[in-house]
């Protein structure tokens, strides 16, 4: 079948296409999450972070989680593009462009998330005017630019030959073609030189972008794991983070394979070979992720000392079990399960499983910030009765979905304005293949 | 409250006008005041009385005293540096808490706090069925190895020389990783604006008298270095009735509680003073004496709670 495949039929297959009218009520849907976000955030710049439910002892809540949760799953881009890449996997080459958006848009919405949490968003600039290198916060601020850029070069760099076919295509039919895709692309002349210095360059991105990536995750484990508190104080903190992202990654990528593959009819670029490897490697990274559970949990459990009791049995059968089995059962054993057969391998178990790790990944963050925050050292006293219990408000809710709304957004504009398979690499896969 | 602030800041004015006086009086006996006062001055006829340096009561017009505006005692880099020579400790004597929480009371009031926040707690302890119940007030520890001051991305909050750990409210982002930091949940944070008067918003904002406090900023027990600048004790100190907080320069060796006063290593060696959570390897400057030979029972300050 794929032998049929010629050149011009790619690049037609493969070229972005108008919005149908699904496209556009997604589209409607997410603006208008975002502009409730956005009301939202207006009200909480105006009264300050009374609005949202935090208080002295939930002193972070949605918002850091979803940070967290962001920064993972951004993660994504460095798996997929670079570790896969290096270790020589050809079949991940249509996913690539995927999850390379993911990461930026999710990286971006990250840097967005913590500006809204904090309480004097104004005075961001201090942290160049007075930065010191002691904080994990600069770290963080340090390594999130560094991946933001890389991954920016590991969306574009590989883009470039796709735009010179997107210009060309335009120009055989005659159409205008928009300045900004000129503006972009119109200096890839696809010489020997070009292509060989773009193929150097995303060599050495690919190589970069993974100690930056274990960077990002690990440094945003630090900002729990570097205090005293029952909950964060873990050695275990990064390797545990880490391995939840490439998890929670590997699930949106899921979910996008599916989406994009029946939106745009790519049966023949997104294969059930890709579902079968992808699944696989899901399983893989969610028994990872579960091992280092376990030793997050039992080790601690099985000392039960005083201030980690508390915070323990909280979680296992207090006030947050329901929301902690729950997160475990959704974000790894019953995706493990499903992906463990081959039968789950295929694309609507995968697109079931790949919404149980993201929404199990969103709570899972939320059970490492919040709870570990209610169980202070020194008994909660005297103090209000708001300020015992952490449910966020309808604000914190509407500008949290905002952002996912707005990350979404971000990547729905991308496909509808770039090739989300990248064609030139797509054509001389084919290619090789054929040539054998 | 705000009359007595009244009538103190003209006490203060008129001590610096007979300061003056004083300085220039050797050449000008007759009418001191004239030669200072503006010439619009009108006299009112009301006489003040006033101390002179020189320990003389002298009687001067009203008209001729004048407010001295408000301003920060030391600029901000002053603040962060502290004072020279200067070891503050505090220690606190758990025998002599009854939860009265004057001390709590009298710092939201001095430090004009949000309805509701407190940077000074008293918590019932009770570790277990089988130990004694104790009240234990917490204030900032101001801990020589501070995890907070290792958090904070912008300096907003600080290790002086002097030992006290400050916030620079004008420079603090409201980020609240102190407040994740911190063990003794010392730190609260501002989550609307502080329900304060005008004229307390209006006022020059240093970081040693840490008023007015700021809208999304953290905010914390400061040891009160601008009272430690007039020779004063904390506010907590002198509000608590039963003597429980003892403040003073480890350098000197010396803590006072204002009535009583004792040579601070002798204190620590007589009544086995501890530090909250030493384990933790923050060092704290505040020191516990045990709640031994307690001068209430328990009981006594459950009517307070």
């Amino acid at each position: 079948m794929e032998n049929s495949l010629n050149k011009e039929q790619i690049i037609a297959d493969l070229l972005p296409q108008k919005f149908g009218r699904r496209g556009v009520i997604w589209v409607a849907i997410l603006v208008g999450f975002c502009l409730v976000g956005l009301f939202a955030y207006y009200r909480q710049a105006r009264y300050g972070l009374i609005v949202t439910s935090m208080r002295d002892y939930a002193s972070w809540g949605i918002y850091i989680s979803n940070f967290v949760f962001f920064v993972a799953i951004s993660l994504v881009g460095s798996l997929i593009t670079a570790v896969l890449r290096l270790t020589g996997v050809s079949w991940s080459t249509p996913l690539t462009r995927i999850s390379e958006i993911i990461a930026v848009s999710a990286i971006t919405f990250a840097a967005i998330i913590i500006v809204v949490d904090m309480g004097r968003p104004e005075r961001f600039i201090n942290l160049l005017f007075y930065g010191r290198l002691q904080s994990p916060i600069i770290w963080d601020v340090i390594v999130i630019t560094t991946y933001f850029f890389i991954s920016l070069l590991l969306l574009y760099i590989p883009l470039m030959p796709d735009l010179k076919i997107m210009i060309e295509a335009k120009q055989k039919e005659g159409k205008k073609v928009p300045k900004f895709y000129l503006f972009l692309g119109s200096f890839w002349k696809d010489t020997f030189m070009q292509s060989r210095l773009s193929k150097r360059a995303i060599h050495i991105l690919c190589i970069a972008i993974i100690p930056v990536a274990f960077c990002i995750h690990t440094v945003t484990s630090w900002l729990f794991a570097t205090t005293y508190r029952p909950g964060w104080d873990s050695t275990n903190f990064g390797a545990y983070f880490i391995s939840g992202a490439f998890l929670v990654g590997a699930g949106a990528v899921l979910l996008a394979m599916v989406v994009l593959r029946k939106v745009y009819n790519l049966d023949k670029y997104i294969t059930n070979d890709h579902f079968d490897r992808m699944g696989k490697i899901t399983v893989m990274l969610g028994m990872l992720y579960l091992y280092f559970n376990v030793n997050e949990y039992l080790v601690p459990a099985f000392k039960m000392k005083k201030s980690e009791a508390d915070h323990l049995n909280d979680l296992f059968t207090g006030s947050f079990a329901p929301v902690f089995w729950s997160a475990i059962f959704l974000n790894m054993l019953l995706p493990i399960t499903i992906l463990l057969f081959k039968r789950g391998r295929r694309p609507i178990p995968m697109f079931i499983a790949g919404i149980m790790i993201v929404v199990g990944a969103w709570f899972k963050r939320y059970l490492i910030v919040t709870p570990t925050l209610l169980h202070p050292f020194l008994p909660m006293h005297n103090v209000p009765k708001s300020y015992l219990h952490y449910f966020p408000s309808w604000e914190e809710w509407a500008i949290a979905m905002g952002s996912l709304a707005g990350a979404l957004l971000v990547i729905t504009i991308f496909v509808r304005i770039f090739p989300i398979i990248p064609i030139k690499e797509t054509i001389s896969e084919f290619h090789e293949t054929t040539h054998k | 409250m705000n009359t007595n602030n009244a009538s103190r800041k003209e006490f203060l004015a008129a001590l610096l006008t007979t300061g003056l006086v004083a300085a220039g009086c050797s050449s000008n006996k007759k009418s001191p005041f004239e030669a200072f006062a503006a010439e619009d001055v009108k006299e009112t006829g009301e006489k003040v009385k006033l101390l002179s340096v020189d320990g003389e009561v002298i009687e001067v017009d009203r008209a001729y005293l004048k407010p001295v505006p408000e301003m920060p005692p030391v600029s901000n880099s002053e603040a962060r540096i502290g004072m020279a020579g200067k070891k503050f400790v505090m220690v606190i004597d758990l025998s002599r808490c009854k939860n009265l929480r004057k001390c709590q009371n009298a710092c939201n009031h001095m430090h004009h706090l949000h309805t509701g926040l407190s940077w000074l707690k008293v918590y019932p302890m009770h570790e277990d069925e089988h130990t004694a119940p104790y009240w234990q007030p917490t204030t900032c520890m101001h801990c020589d190895e501070p995890p907070c001051v290792k958090v904070c991305p912008v300096d907003a909050t600080f290790k002086r020389q002097d030992g006290i750990v400050l916030i620079d409210n004008d420079r603090c982002i409201g980020c609240r990783f102190c407040m994740a930091a911190c063990p003794y949940s010392t730190r609260v944070f501002n989550w609307e604006s502080p329900d304060i008067t005008e004229e307390i918003a209006k006022q020059p904002y240093s970081c040693e008298s840490s008023v007015p406090q700021k809208k999304g900023t953290v905010g914390k027990c400061d040891f009160c270095p601008d009272m430690v600048r007039q020779g004063e004790l904390p506010h907590c100190v002198s509000a608590c009735p039963n003597g429980t907080f003892f403040f003073g320069d480890l350098n000197e060796d010396t803590v006072t509680n204002g009535a009583e006063t004792f040579r601070f290593s002798d204190l620590i060696k007589d009544k086995a003073g501890y530090r909250l959570m030493d384990d933790l390897g923050t060092k704290p400057s505040v020191y516990y004496l045990p709640p031994v030979n307690r001068n209430f029972p328990f009981e006594s300050g459950l009517e307070n709670s």
